[in-house]
């Protein structure tokens, strides 16, 4: 075990190098940008004079570099500054919307992880049949056609037409439970359709891949009822592809979510990116990009140590 | 204008769908105005049968939102701002709902002959939603807020002739302006000169959110939604609504599926290529008001071709109006005259002759000028508005039968304002509203404005806004500005092709008044305290 606590603290280290890089390069793109934060909040109304005090107002008359010094300065110590437009603490402007945004990935990511590996169980189980075909051609339908036209579809067919679910997802803080679930059933049903063919298909490609090995075909000889082979021999050694592809779906889940936040109205972190980058409000940029950055980090970082725990020769190394 | 007559029946008839008055009363005052018993009679049943229900929840969709938007009146700038502004604080005047001018928390107001002191008398009725009374300091420092060196407002320039702002007592101001200006009761109902409660250093409080408006913030967040309840002691009359909530709907498609599904009872924007499906849906009503808002395309006037004014005609003359309302704006459009005045403002002269698609007389002009095969460029991008590539595409085709060649360059998005607008010598530009035509002119028009976005200069029309400006007759402004516009249409830098309609919609049971203000979306912003729910 000392071996994986070595490999999650130097993996660990790697993403820190990473999430630093990530930083320098957000912030001179955000510098890039044509036109500044000034121009930006001031808009067609922007004179000359006024222009001069906000930039002073916000600071902006000092170097990009040293700027960029005095964030991370700020960044190692945990403080991650305030927002340059409106001056609220980014914690504040961001905490609210991303656990709203972790809460869409999660729901979806419950309805998604169980059916899509259950099904691709199933799939591995009955394959080349009838089923088979059609949970094929349906997932890779759903994964082939954009988010939005997903989202639009289903509003279309289940809130406008039948009235069964509400167009937007607006959330406030005063919903019970099942109304927030009610509310947000139909942005977490598109992200749930969206990645559910990669998980599927990702299990049922490993299962078929073990149903060739000699410890099968002897687990078959022996009379194992087909299921119980699939469950109970092929499926544990099958375990590391899928935690690959579960965890890159997940992170999909938290930063693919922009559009589909946008479809549904639903208050998360995608929509603050968006006014952010339109705004140049670095440091909001800053964040939202380190989170994502930091989300891909971890869970590939988990998945690895999942294969690792999944795997007993790996786990005992010789 | 109006006579006093039509104004008072007007009144008389607002109280009576108020229910502030009774029928009693109302026939005694309408005969008193000179109106026969029998038209009385009608007026009060045609009047009365509308009479506002209060009560009920109002969720509107609004169509321009951002997350980093703040309460600071110096930097409103998003639709979400301006509806939010004028439900919950107030102005000193306000655009009615037939387009003249109101009193807000200002009940009357006078001024010197020359129009270079302007006397406010202030409610004494109006409070904050803290609690706390309004008086004149919260006035002159809101004012103050958009004035000085180290103001950072937007509204600036609007108030920049103002030397000095004056305490005379409690409850009234007095403007003292280094020129006079008939317009500035006009002015003050830019959406920047909103008031807020004052410091004791004579700043604003403007993070806290508290205003005089017709209801108070319960909860919100910009980029989301606003929760708000009425505010019992609200100055005016109105506010039928208990609630207000507002909801940041960006999405055009997820706004209008909204209001079709019945999520929100109105939504401030439609999106124009949906306009008549909407429109067959019975629960719906779609509001298409004529507004003050305008798409110019100047030329700079002192740059060659455009500095010889037979090109700049030409050029003018070589553009189809009409196809490019239908075409672009599926007909939600007025059709503009190469003046910068549309006929939502006042003095809006009406006997002009419409300038037509002529590519014939526009070859003429040409060739006067020695152009022939004139070739050209034009800058847009689709930020200006929905369609403003496809509209610069359209102008192109139209053009080649007046044998000009025109290349549309699609600028980007961002920073189009800074980098492709004042810079570029032919170019696209939306323009917002502004209250009359002589705060247009100013900022776009007048020979040293920063913003004279055709470098215009024409002494004749700079000498006749100057009069204008401080003239106090209704009648011998009216003139002027008609000479004005002529000028502008005949020897001006910019060809003004149309004034896009305000378009937005609410399902059919919200109710609105007898007329919309045309200042902005939805109402002039003021929906909140003016429609209501069918009883």
């Amino acid at each position: 075990m000392g071996d994986i606590l070595g490999l999650v603290l130097k993996r660990l280290g790697l993403g820190l190098v990473t999430l630093f890089v990530i930083s320098i390069i957000i912030f001179f793109m955000v510098e890039l940008l044509p036109g500044d934060i000034a121009q930006a909040v001031l808009g067609q109304g922007a004179t000359p004079e006024n222009l001069a005090a906000l930039r002073q107002q916000m600071g902006l008359d000092t170097p990009a570099p040293l700027r960029y010094l005095g964030w991370l300065a700020g960044a190692v110590t945990g403080d991650f500054g305030t927002s340059v437009v409106t001056g609220e603490r980014v914690t504040s402007v961001i905490g609210e919307r991303f656990q709203r945004t972790l809460f869409l990935a999660a729901y979806a990511a419950v309805i998604a992880v169980p059916i899509s590996i259950a099904l691709g169980v199933i799939v591995a189980l009955l394959r080349n049949s009838i089923f088979d075909r059609v949970a094929n051609v349906l997932t890779l339908t759903s994964i082939s056609s954009p988010e939005f036209f997903l989202g639009y579809i289903l509003v279309l067919y289940l809130a406008v037409k039948t009235n069964w679910f509400p167009a937007i997802s607006s959330v406030s803080d005063d919903m019970t439970f099942w109304d927030l679930l009610n509310r947000t059933f139909l942005p977490a049903l598109t992200l749930v359709l969206v990645v559910m063919a990669h998980m599927m298909r990702m299990t049922r490609a490993a299962i078929i891949n073990l149903l060739a090995s000699p410890y099968i075909e002897m687990a078959r000889l022996k009379g194992t009822p087909p299921w119980k082979v699939i469950v109970r021999h092929a499926l544990p050694n099958a375990w590391a592809p899928i935690i690959n592809v579960v965890a890159l779906n997940l992170a999909y889940l938290i930063t693919g979510v922009v559009l589909v936040e946008v479809v549904f109205v639903y208050p998360g972190i995608g929509q603050a990116l968006v006014d952010a980058v339109s705004k140049r409000d670095f440091p909001i940029v800053q964040a939202c990009c380190l989170i994502f950055a930091a989300t891909f980090i971890l869970l590939n970082l988990a998945a690895d140590v999942g294969a690792i725990l999944t795997n007993p020769r790996l786990r005992h190394p010789k | 204008m109006k006579t006093e007559k039509q104004m008072m029946l007007d009144r008389l008839a607002d109280a009576a769908r108020r229910g502030s008055v009774s029928r009693r009363s109302f026939m005694a005052c309408a005969t008193a105005a000179g109106v026969t018993a029998t038209a009385a009679t009608g007026l009060w049943t045609s009047s009365a049968r509308a009479a506002p229900a209060r009560g009920g929840t109002f969720r509107v969709g609004i169509h321009d939102n951002n997350s980093s938007d703040t309460h600071d009146p110096g930097t409103y700038l998003s639709i979400q701002h301006i509806f939010l502004a004028h439900t919950h604080r107030s102005y000193l005047t306000l655009v009615n709902t037939d387009q003249t001018l109101g009193p807000d928390i200002a009940a009357e107001w006078t001024s010197t002959p020359d129009a270079t002191e302007w006397t406010f008398k202030l409610r004494d009725n109006v409070t904050f939603h803290s609690g706390k009374k309004m008086t004149a300091d919260d006035v002159i420092a809101s004012m103050n807020h958009h004035r000085g060196e180290d103001s950072t407002s937007a509204a600036k320039p609007q108030l920049a002739d103002v030397v000095d702002i004056v305490k005379d007592d409690d409850y009234t101001v007095t403007f003292k302006m280094a020129a006079g200006n008939a317009d500035l009761p006009w002015t003050l109902t830019d959406y920047h000169l909103c008031i807020c409660p004052a410091n004791d250093d004579g700043t604003i409080d403007w993070q806290s959110g508290d205003g005089t408006g017709p209801y108070k913030i319960v909860d919100g967040e910009f980029g989301i939604g606003f929760q708000l309840a009425r505010h019992e002691d609200w100055h005016l009359d109105g506010a039928y609504f208990d609630a207000v909530e507002m909801i940041a709907l960006g999405d055009p498609n997820a706004r209008q599926t909204a209001l079709v599904t019945g999520d929100v009872d109105a939504i401030s924007a439609i999106d124009l290529k949906t306009m008549a499906l909407l429109s067959r849906d019975p629960n719906l009503v779609i509001y298409n008001v004529p507004s003050g808002s305008a798409i110019t395309m100047p030329m700079h006037t002192n740059v060659a071709p455009y500095d010889n004014v037979d090109v700049r005609n030409a050029l003018k003359l070589a553009m189809d109006r009409q196809e490019c309302i239908e075409k672009i704006f599926f007909g939600a459009a007025t059709v503009g005259n190469d003046f910068h005045h549309s006929p939502a403002l006042p003095y809006w002269p009406d006997d002009i002759p419409q300038r037509e698609y002529d590519p014939d007389q526009a070859k003429a002009l040409l060739k006067k000028a020695g152009a022939e095969g004139l070739s050209i460029s034009i800058s847009s991008t689709e930020s200006i508005f929905s369609g403003a590539v496809d509209m610069a595409v359209l102008y192109a085709e139209q053009a080649k039968a007046a044998g000009i060649d025109i290349k549309v360059v699609r600028e980007p998005n961002d920073g189009y304002y800074s980098d492709v607008w004042l810079k570029k010598p032919y170019c696209m530009v939306r323009w917002g509203a502004r209250p009359t035509p002589d705060v247009m002119y100013t900022l776009a028009y007048k020979a040293d404005a920063p913003w004279n976005e055709s470098l215009w200069q024409n002494d004749r029309f700079n000498e006749l806004l100057l009069i204008a400006k401080s003239e106090l007759d209704n009648g011998l402004r009216a003139e002027m500005y008609r000479e004005m516009a002529m000028l502008a249409r005949d020897d001006g830098g910019t060809l003004i092709p149309l004034f896009p309609n305000f378009v937005y919609a609410s399902r059919s049971n919200v109710k609105t008044g007898d007329g919309l203000a045309a200042s902005w979306e939805m109402d002039g912003c003021r929906a909140a305290s003016r429609w209501w729910f069918e009883g």
